[in-house]
């Protein structure tokens, strides 16, 4: 199957990740997957005329699309035009580009939480007017209209994630491939259910804290970050804990917090990125399918229980105090 | 005289279109476009100053440490503090990850490959070529994003992921490594090395970083460098797109007892300090309004009419009124080494390109030498508190050139923010005075074949400046 991969209003950063791909490496994944690029703005030879002709191939039919990638959201502004992002070359708007050649293509993915829903580039005023692919925010329906399907009748797939994992990408082109991704893989905001229907909260190092409402005061304190420094791991989807970044890697390994990059409208909290709101004195936002009063009883219980290892761990840089070790027996 | 509009111009990052005046076989004029607005210094007014640190990585996908860097001294000068000696360590070591990633990035997949072209068969060298570095498929691309995987395990270690850590803050860093982490970590900076010293170098590190002359860099007879030498020297394209033999750098990765790579200017020949009052950015020819200004009282309107006269949305950034170029080869022009010295004035394709692969085996240095200072028993992060009232700058280079933040703080809250990334020097419009920018005037000159509608020399040259368009309007 061929890829066109076209790059709109975003920072080119779920590019720059998917070549962090590994086991194999990107290339020889798709190679081996039967996946290439008919285009790719920083992988392809192609350049200037020759990506027009491409381009014009693709609308005239004489070359066929199997996948669509679009990475960054859809500029709509100034005043409708799309002028703020014009396609180089070409005298036309992204925004016309995607409209033109998304009913072509057989598959169409939006690559990152830009292209999914907006994301970063609608930001603040929005003054750029960005929209994502088939989602203005958390609302269905950006470029194209909530009940719009591509040519295999899938809805764009949204693999959300600010940057998106490398596999994320990778696993659904190659699940495209393999003809075994239906729209019930799907969860209800697009996004493949392989990895969205985890939580980053799942597998995360800081779970015994959590469990004992053990809270870090400050970035870089070992603690859960949930009550002071507005970590919502425990509702946002992913299974970036469970997967790992880049190695071993996770935003909450580094001793920061999930920002729920994933989600829709995650770019405008309302609040301080690493923060949390609270009323009273308590936290605003529970986890995910946890009722309010069996929290607030289970939290108020667990924090009378614990242990001076994890009330004392909880707000240092290091480990301090290590699990007591089981006594040999007698 | 014919008009030739190159676009959409891949193998860089981000968006351009470049128009060409062509006259006897050679561009007489070249406009620079940056086609991508996005407004992210907008986006920051009315925000909490921190925010800064989750919101400006996200201007570039492959510069993202040097945006998140950039933020973080600018929110430190703003509270007058310094971060924690070991957390500004991890900070420039992970910086340091990020620009030999995209040195390798930029060798590899965005510069090499077009010479794999079809246009040079029958060439003595081009079968090599093919084989090591046809666009998305060459030997070394795919040992390269292997390798360039590999070393950011660094990054998911210390900062969680690559691209958009939120890892660096003005106190330091949010995770203190063990010493088992830093063990780790040199072992994969050692991979590394073999890596580049069995690919790309075909020799030692140290040596290459020894050369001092001309002469001595053409001797060299190892890896990718001495086949990009070779054909750099047999198509004739390595010394096309001079530049005008004035660098620009902020200073590279700012420690406790100063600057792995010190800052300055180098004009022809006269060094001197960066004189950061003397910094205006023009809008002349960029679709905004407001005139020419400071980036600490300058503003960002974009205008919505997309006026005649102006051809990018990108602003023109002069020092002192003039323009300057930025980058590796600058950087290491400005610190005074050798090679870099001795190439300062060919200032064309060979010489950015070898600014850039000379920097890879002197920072991969760099980084070992910093792996070993750094002492896990210590703190990592200072609690810092922001005033509510003031301003702080940030500077640091990235791996394209310099880069600046300017934040103004009112009430608790961002009243103004404003970003002069590398490419924004590099690749600026013309100014009032008519002068263009750098890549405009590298241009001039280079050789159009009768018929070619994207011209190969064109690509050459724009590629040996390593464009970061997204970052360049931002």
């Amino acid at each position: 199957m061929n890829i066109l991969w076209l790059q709109s209003g975003g920072c080119g950063g779920c590019t720059m990740s998917l070549l962090c791909a590994e086991d194999p490496n990107v290339i020889d994944l798709l190679d081996g997957a039967g996946l290439e690029f008919l285009w790719h703005p920083s992988i392809s030879e192609a350049t200037g005329a020759e990506v027009r002709r491409i381009l014009d191939a693709v609308i005239t039919g004489a070359q066929k699309l199997d996948i669509l990638c679009v990475e960054g959201s859809i500029l709509r502004g100034p005043n409708g035009t799309g002028r703020y992002h014009m396609m180089a070359g070409t005298g036309r708007s992204m925004m016309e580009w995607v409209r033109e050649l998304a009913p072509l293509a057989s598959h169409v993915i939006a690559v990152g939480t830009c292209a999914a829903y907006g994301g970063v580039s609608s930001a603040g005023e929005n003054l750029t007017d960005a929209v994502g692919l088939q989602y203005d925010g958390g609302h269905a329906g950006g470029l194209f209209p909530a009940k719009w399907r591509t040519k295999s009748g899938l809805p764009v797939i949204n693999v959300a994630g600010c940057p998106t994992h490398p596999d994320w990408v990778t696993e659904t082109l190659l699940l495209l491939k393999a003809g075994e991704l239906s729209a019930a893989d799907l969860d209800g905001y697009a996004r493949p259910r392989f990895y969205a229907d985890n939580l980053v909260h799942h597998a995360c190092p800081k779970n015994e804290f959590y469990e004992y409402k053990a809270s870090a005061e400050h970035l870089c304190e070992m603690g859960c970050m949930m009550e002071h420094l507005g970590c919502i791991g425990t509702q946002a989807v992913g299974d970036c804990n469970i997967r790992g970044w880049n190695g071993t890697g996770s935003c909450t390994r580094a001793g920061y917090p999930c920002i729920n990059c994933t989600a829709p409208e995650f770019e405008e909290p309302g609040h301080g990125f690493t923060e949390t709101p609270k009323f009273a004195g308590i936290p605003v936002g529970l986890p995910s399918d946890m009722p309010k009063a069996w929290f607030m009883a289970l939290a108020s219980l667990s924090k009378a229980a614990t242990p001076k290892r994890l009330a004392e761990n909880a707000t240092a840089d290091r480990i301090t105090i290590p699990p007591t070790l089981r006594k040999p027996k007698p | 005289m014919t008009t030739l509009l190159v676009g959409p111009f891949n193998r860089v990052e981000g968006d351009l279109e470049i128009r060409l005046d062509v006259q006897d076989g050679a561009v007489a004029a070249a406009h620079a476009n940056s086609p991508l607005f996005r407004g992210f210094e907008r986006m920051m007014l009315g925000k909490g100053p921190l925010d800064a640190l989750t919101i400006t990585p996200r201007i570039c996908g492959i510069c993202s440490i040097s945006q998140s860097a950039a933020a973080a001294l600018a929110l430190a000068d703003l509270a007058g503090v310094q971060p924690a000696p070991e957390g500004a360590k991890v900070a420039a070591l992970l910086h340091m990850i990020e620009n030999v990633s995209d040195h390798m990035t930029h060798f590899n997949l965005f510069f090499m490959p077009d010479y794999a072209r079809a246009g040079y068969t029958g060439a003595d060298w081009h079968g090599t070529v093919v084989n090591r570095f046809t666009a998305g498929q060459g030997s070394a691309l795919r040992r390269a994003v292997e390798a360039r995987a590999e070393l950011m395990h660094v990054v998911g270690m210390l900062g969680g992921k690559w691209p958009h850590t939120l890892a660096i803050q003005p106190g330091g860093v949010t995770r203190t490594p063990t010493a088992r982490d830093l063990i780790r970590i040199g072992a994969t900076l050692q991979a590394f090395r073999r890596y580049l010293e069995a690919e790309t170098f075909g020799g030692k590190l140290e040596d290459f970083a020894g050369l001092e002359t001309v002469e001595q860099l053409e001797g060299w007879t190892g890896g990718d460098v001495a086949l990009f030498l070779q054909v750099a020297a047999a198509t004739g394209t390595g010394a096309m797109g001079r530049g005008t033999g004035r660098y620009l750098s902020f200073g590279a990765y700012p420690l406790p007892d100063g600057r792995v790579f010190r800052g300055g200017t180098w004009d022809n020949g006269t060094e001197a300090p960066v004189d950061f009052t003397a910094i205006a950015e023009d809008i002349s020819h960029a679709w905004m309004l407001g005139s020419t200004a400071h980036p600490r009282v300058g503003e960002t309107i974009p205008d919505e009419m997309l006026r005649e006269d102006a051809y990018s949305w990108c602003k023109a950034p002069r020092l002192g009124g003039r323009t300057f170029e930025t980058g590796a080869l600058a950087r290491q022009v400005v610190v005074g080494h050798p090679l870099a010295r001795a190439l300062a004035a060919e200032g064309g394709v060979r010489a950015r390109v070898i600014g850039r692969l000379l920097e890879i085996a002197l920072t991969q240095l760099e980084m070992e030498r910093l792996l070993r200072d750094i002492h896990p028993e210590q703190r990592f992060m200072d609690q810092v508190t922001l005033p509510a009232n003031g301003s702080g700058v940030g500077v640091v280079e990235a791996a394209r050139g310099a880069l600046g933040h300017w934040i103004t703080v009112q009430d608790g809250a961002i009243s103004s923010y404003q970003i002069i990334a590398p490419t924004t020097w590099n690749f600026s419009p013309r100014d009032g005075g008519g002068t263009p920018g750098p890549v405009e005037a590298a241009l001039v000159g280079a050789p159009v074949t009768e018929g070619e509608d994207t011209p190969l020399s064109v690509q050459h040259i724009v590629r040996s400046f390593d464009p970061c368009m997204v970052c360049t309007v931002h």
